[in-house]
């Protein structure tokens, strides 16, 4: 472990606002895709006739 | 095994869905073991300080932005030449992803760029030429929804995307043929990594994460679409004209 405190983690030597922000919309971007498909799936499923019942 | 029958859209549904969870677990192990030793273990940068570990999302996204334009370029080769409808359905499901790297990789870099150069941008061959990549992708996405007929629309939408990829070599280069303001590559195939090994550690564990996250997203994606085409109603068929005319 590198850091002294939770403090000095979150402070990131003076960038925290940088690095913070960085791996924040990192992380926002993934879960907006992942939460997009979900919505598109349920969309799709919904349309798609019965269309699976075939393959499964 | 018959692997060729996969190359059915609805053979291929199933197989998909079985393969997702493998690779969500593992880009979930990978993207959290990478970070704990980005963040937590790793020791800060000389001459950077702290904010050098923007790289660890930063880079990994650039490359994933990079070579998922290539494998989407790849895919609609394939479709154009092979007439695969399931090459053109992959290419459709990789460029959200692509996109979405590219622009992680756009607004990280500008936030690496701010304490680093003292600029959130600066339009140097490195940035316009990634920058650049976001059009191409939003281009691509774009001409599909603009043509109804979907055959004429992955011809053309693939048509662009294999045009676009000489900018490829070129955000990769840019920083060795032009006097970019970007640093060169601190990684790379022909020499030893300008980085310590930890950090580097770090930086391969993430870039292994964004790809199998890549490729769990790009196969839930691509069930979407087999769905979304597949139960489309078809317009050979003299009965579904009703139907037809309600989807038009």
């Amino acid at each position: 472990m590198y850091w002294g405190s939770v403090s000095e983690f979150l402070a990131m030597g003076g960038y925290g606002l940088y690095v913070w922000t960085s791996f924040i919309i990192t992380a926002l971007g993934i879960t907006w895709e992942v939460l997009a498909l979900w919505r598109r799936r349920a969309a799709a499923l919904a349309d798609s006739h019965g269309i699976l019942r075939s393959t499964e | 095994m018959n692997w060729s029958k996969y190359s059915a859209p609805l053979a291929f549904y199933p197989l998909a869905g079985k393969m997702i969870p493998w690779f969500s677990v593992v880009a979930a192990l990978a993207i959290a073991v990478g970070l704990y030793i980005g963040l937590l273990v790793a020791p800060t940068d000389a001459t950077q300080h702290d904010s050098y570990r923007i790289i660890f999302v930063h880079v990994p996204a650039a490359w994933m932005s990079m070579f998922l334009y290539v494998v989407m370029a790849i895919w609609a080769g394939i479709g154009m030449g092979l007439n695969a409808r399931l090459s053109f359905m992959m290419a459709q499901a990789i460029a959200p992803t692509g996109a979405m790297f590219t622009f992680i990789a756009l607004v990280t870099g500008c936030m690496w760029g701010k304490p680093t150069w003292g600029t959130y941008w600066v339009w140097d061959a490195r940035l316009t030429s990634e920058l650049i990549l976001l059009f191409q992708y939003a281009g691509v996405m774009l001409l599909r929804t603009s043509i109804d007929d979907l055959r004429r629309a992955d011809r053309a939408s693939g048509v662009l995307a294999l045009v676009g990829v000489v900018n490829i070599p070129i955000i990769y280069f840019s920083v060795q043929w032009w006097n970019t303001l970007h640093q060169g590559a601190s990684v790379s195939m022909t020499a030893a990594p300008k980085m310590a090994a930890i950090m580097l550690t770090a930086m391969l564990l993430m870039t292994f994460g964004f790809w199998m996250y890549s490729i769990a997203v790009i196969l839930a994606r691509v069930r979407c679409v087999i769905l979304e085409r597949e139960s489309q109603p078809a317009w050979s068929n003299p009965s579904a004209a009703p139907e037809v005319a309600e989807a038009r």
